[in-house]
C-alpha cells in the first residue's frame, strides 16, 4: 500500500511538471498571433522584395506591455499591433519574439523579473512601452551593454544602448480640432469639451489640449474649449461623469485624453459629437456622434528600429516621429456626422504640416493669461514644458 | 436651476451602485457578518450581468445572472465563516481579491473571443435607460430629471428592508442573530440559517450594483481593466456612515454620489481645489461620523453588537 502511494505521488509530481512545462510553452505561443508570423515573406511579397533584409536566426526581439494583449483595444493593443506589424513586415519568426504583458509599471519587482527573463532569453532588442518602466530599463541598459533597450514616452537615454521614442500626437490633435471646429461652425456652436486625464502640469496632456483648441480656432476663431480633469489615466466612471458635466455645460464636441471610450459613449447619449483617442472610436454605439480620432501607428517605429538593429545601423538617438513619418495619424473620418468638406480641410492642413508651412505651436501664441509666446516652441518645450492653456481654453 | 438638476442627475447616477452595495453589505452586517468582499462581489456581478446581457439581450436575465453569480460568491463566504468559522475579515478580503481577479480573467477571455472589448446593442441599453421627467420651470426644455429604473428598484429594496427589520418577526430574528447570537439561539432562532440567508441575499444585491456599473455607468461597453474600481469599498464605509439603517442608506448613497460628481459641477472659476480633495471627502465624512458616534457612546449607534464575531454554540 505504502509503495503504491509513493508511486502515485511520483506520478502526480511528474504530471505536474509536465503541466508546468506545457504552460510555459503555451505562454510564448499565446502571446503571438500565429497568422501574422506564419511565413510572412509570401503574404507580404511587395514589402520584402524591396528589402534585402535577412533576419539572422539568432536575432531576438522582445516587448514589455503594461496590460494584457488579449484585450485587443486601447493603449497596449495599439503598441502590440505595431509590434506584430513589424514582425510580419520583416519576417521575424515566432520563435524570435518574446512578449511580456500585464506587467504593472509601478511594480519594480515584476518589471525587473520580466526584463530579466527577456535578457535571459537572449533578446537583442527590447521595447518597453510604459512610462514608469523607465528607471528599471535604465538599470538594465547599464548592466547589459550588448542588449538594446528602447523605452516609450520617457526622457532617459544613454548614448550607447538605450533610447526613448514618442511622437507628435499634437499634430493629429490639431487636425482633429479642425473637424470639431467645422462641426461646431456648421451648427452654430461655440463650446467644445475636453476630458483630460491630468492637469496642466502634464505637458503631453496640456499640449494636446492646446493643439486641439488651435485646430478648432483655425476654423472658428472665437471658439472655447472647456477642460475637466479626472486625475487618472484610467477611470471609466470618472471619465463618464466629466463628459456628462461638459455636456451639461453646453459642450457640443467632446474630445478626450484618457483611456476608455466612455466620454464618447456619453457624447452619443447626450446627442452631441465626439473626438476620440488612441483607436478609431467610431463603433456601432457611437456611429451617430463620433467624428474622428487621433491615433498612433507604432508599427512605423518598431519596423524602423528593428531593421536598424538587424542591419547594425542602430544608434542611440531619441525618436520623436510625427505625421511625416506616419507614426501619427487619424482614424477614418466618419462622413455620416462630419461637417461638409471636413476631409478637404484636414487634407489641406495636413499637407501644410508635411511641407513645413504649418507649425502647430508657432510663435505668437497667446496664453490664457494674455501673454504672448515670442518663439516657436522647441521639441524640448513641447515634450516637457507646456504647463499653460492657450487663449480660449479654460478649466470648467 | 438647470445646473442643480444636472447635478442631482449626476448624484443619482453615481449613487445608485453605491446604494446597492451599501444595502447588500448592510443586510449581511445586520446578521453579524462583516463581509469585506463587497468589491469582489460587485466585480463578479459586473461581469456576470454584462455577459448575460451580451448573450441573451434580456435585462431581467442579466440582473438575475449578476445576482446569482455574486450570491454564489457570498455563499462561499457564508460556508467559510458560518459553517467553518473562518475569520470574517480575512475571508472577505480574499473574496475581494478573488472576485476582482475572476472578473478580469473572464473579461479578458471574453474580449479575446470577441476580438476586442464588446459593446451592448442600443436595443438592450434602451431597456434599462432612465426615465426623463421634465422639470416645469427649468429654463431649457432639454433639462430633465433622469431616473433609472434600477435606482427606483434600489430605493424600494431599502424601504422593504427597513420594514422587514422593524416590523416582522423574521426581521427581529435576524437582528438578534447579529446582536446576540447566543440569546437568539436560546430563543429558538436558527442563527446559522439567518446568517446564511443574509449573507447570500446581501451578496446578490451587491452583484446588481456591479451590474449597474457595467451596464449603465459604462454605457454598455466592457471596460477591460474594470469599472467598479473602489465603489465596493466606499459602500463598506457607507454602511458605517448610515449607522446600519436601510432608510438612511438611501440618503447616504446619494450624498456620496454627490461627492463623487461634485468636482465636475463646481466651476473652477468659483473655487479651485485639487481633485484629490473631492475624492477624499466621502471618507473624511465617514471618519467624522465614526468619531462623533463613538464619542456619544450611544446604545442606539446601530452597530450590531456581534459583528465580525463568529458564533460557536459550544462556547455559550
Amino acid at each position: 500500500m505504502k509503495k503504491l502511494t509513493k508511486i502515485l505521488s511520483l506520478l502526480l509530481i511528474a504530471a505536474m511538471l509536465l503541466a508546468f512545462a506545457a504552460c510555459a510553452n503555451t505562454d510564448t505561443n499565446d502571446t503571438t498571433d500565429p497568422t501574422t508570423t506564419a511565413d510572412s515573406s509570401s503574404t507580404n511579397p511587395s514589402e520584402i522584395s524591396s528589402e534585402t533584409l535577412k533576419v539572422p536566426d539568432d536575432f531576438k526581439v522582445g516587448i514589455l506591455h503594461i496590460s494584457s494583449v488579449a484585450i485587443q483595444s486601447g493603449y497596449t493593443w495599439a503598441h502590440h499591433k505595431g509590434f506584430l506589424e513589424m514582425v510580419s513586415t520583416l519576417g521575424v519568426k515566432e520563435s524570435q519574439i518574446v512578449v511580456k504583458d500585464d506587467v504593472p509599471d509601478n511594480d519594480v519587482t515584476k518589471t525587473k523579473q520580466a526584463l530579466q527573463e527577456m535578457v535571459d532569453a537572449d533578446c537583442d532588442l527590447i521595447f518597453a512601452t510604459s512610462y514608469n518602466y523607465m528607471n528599471t530599463v535604465k538599470e538594465f541598459a547599464d548592466e547589459y551593454p550588448d542588449v538594446i533597450f528602447s523605452h516609450c514616452s520617457g526622457y532617459l537615454s544613454n548614448d550607447k544602448n538605450f533610447n526613448n521614442y514618442f511622437g507628435r500626437i499634437y499634430e493629429a490633435r490639431y487636425l482633429s480640432g479642425i473637424a470639431a471646429g467645422l462641426k461646431m461652425k456648421e451648427d452654430g456652436k461655440k463650446i467644445a469639451g475636453y476630458v483630460a486625464a491630468m492637469n496642466n502640469q502634464n505637458a503631453e496632456v496640456t499640449g494636446g489640449i492646446n493643439a486641439f483648441a488651435l485646430g478648432i480656432q483655425s476654423v472658428l476663431p472665437d471658439a472655447e474649449v472647456k477642460v475637466k480633469v479626472t486625475g487618472s489615466w484610467y477611470a471609466p466612471e470618472q471619465e463618464g461623469a466629466a463628459a456628462q458635466a461638459l455636456i451639461d455645460a453646453g459642450a457640443y464636441v467632446i474630445a478626450q485624453h484618457c483611456d476608455t471610450e466612455n466620454p464618447q459613449l456619453k457624447a452619443s447619449d447626450g446627442k452631441v459629437f465626439g473626438v476620440g483617442y488612441n483607436t478609431d472610436m467610431t463603433t456601432e454605439a457611437t456611429k451617430n456622434s463620433h467624428i474622428i480620432a487621433p491615433i498612433w501607428n507604432w508599427g512605423v517605429y518598431y519596423t524602423e528600429a528593428t531593421k536598424a538593429v538587424i542591419n547594425g545601423t542602430w544608434k542611440s538617438v531619441n525618436y520623436y516621429g510625427g505625421t511625416k513619418e506616419g507614426l501619427i495619424g487619424l482614424s477614418p473620418l466618419n462622413t455620416a456626422v462630419a461637417a461638409k468638406d471636413t476631409q478637404t480641410a484636414i487634407d489641406a492642413a495636413k499637407a501644410k504640416i508635411l511641407d513645413g508651412s504649418l507649425i502647430v505651436f508657432d510663435k505668437g501664441l497667446t496664453k490664457a493669461d494674455g501673454s504672448i509666446i515670442d518663439h516657436a516652441l522647441t521639441d524640448e518645450e513641447i515634450t516637457g514644458k507646456i504647463d499653460y492653456y492657450i487663449k480660449g481654453v479654460s478649466l470648467l | 436651476m438647470d445646473n442643480a438638476i444636472n447635478f442631482i442627475n449626476a448624484a443619482l447616477f453615481a449613487g445608485t451602485p453605491l446604494l446597492f452595495g451599501t444595502l447588500g453589505e448592510l443586510i449581511s452586517e445586520k446578521a453579524g457578518c462583516l463581509n469585506l468582499g463587497v468589491e469582489g462581489m460587485m466585480w463578479v456581478g459586473a461581469f456576470a450581468g454584462f455577459f448575460a446581457a451580451l448573450q441573451t439581450g434580456s435585462a431581467m436575465l442579466s440582473l438575475l445572472a449578476a445576482f446569482g453569480a455574486a450570491a454564489l460568491c457570498a455563499a462561499v463566504y457564508a460556508f467559510l465563516t458560518v459553517t467553518l468559522r473562518a475569520n470574517q475579515n480575512v475571508t472577505g478580503l480574499t473574496l475581494t481579491t478573488f472576485g476582482v481577479g475572476l472578473s478580469l480573467v473572464l473579461g479578458s477571455a471574453m474580449c479575446q473571443a470577441n476580438g476586442g472589448a464588446p459593446n451592448l446593442p442600443g436595443s438592450f441599453r434602451d431597456k434599462i435607460a432612465a426615465f426623463k421627467i421634465p422639470i416645469p420651470g427649468s429654463g431649457d426644455d432639454v433639462v430633465k430629471l433622469a431616473v433609472y429604473p434600477l435606482t427606483i428598484f434600489a430605493i424600494v429594496l431599502c424601504i422593504s428592508a427597513a420594514v422587514f427589520y422593524k416590523k416582522t418577526r423574521h426581521g427581529l430574528s435576524v437582528r438578534a442573530s447579529g446582536e446576540n447570537p447566543a440569546a437568539a439561539d436560546a430563543a429558538g432562532v436558527n442563527v446559522s440559517a439567518m446568517k446564511y440567508a443574509s449573507i447570500i441575499l446581501g451578496g446578490g444585491i451587491c452583484g446588481i450594483g456591479g451590474a449597474f456599473m457595467s451596464l449603465v455607468t459604462a454605457n454598455g461597453a466592457w471596460m477591460p481593466a474594470g469599472i467598479v474600481n473602489g465603489f465596493g469599498w466606499i459602500a463598506v464605509a457607507l454602511v458605517i456612515f448610515v449607522r446600519w439603517k436601510p432608510m438612511l442608506a438611501i440618503l447616504g448613497a446619494f450624498v456620496f454620489g454627490a461627492f463623487q460628481s461634485m468636482r465636475y459641477y463646481i466651476p473652477d472659476s468659483v473655487i479651485s481645489i485639487p481633485n484629490a480633495f473631492y475624492q477624499m471627502l466621502p471618507f473624511v465624512l465617514t471618519l467624522i461620523v465614526l468619531i462623533v458616534t463613538s464619542m456619544r457612546k450611544s446604545v442606539h449607534a446601530g452597530e450590531p453588537a456581534a459583528i465580525g464575531v463568529n458564533y460557536y454554540r459550544e462556547e455559550r
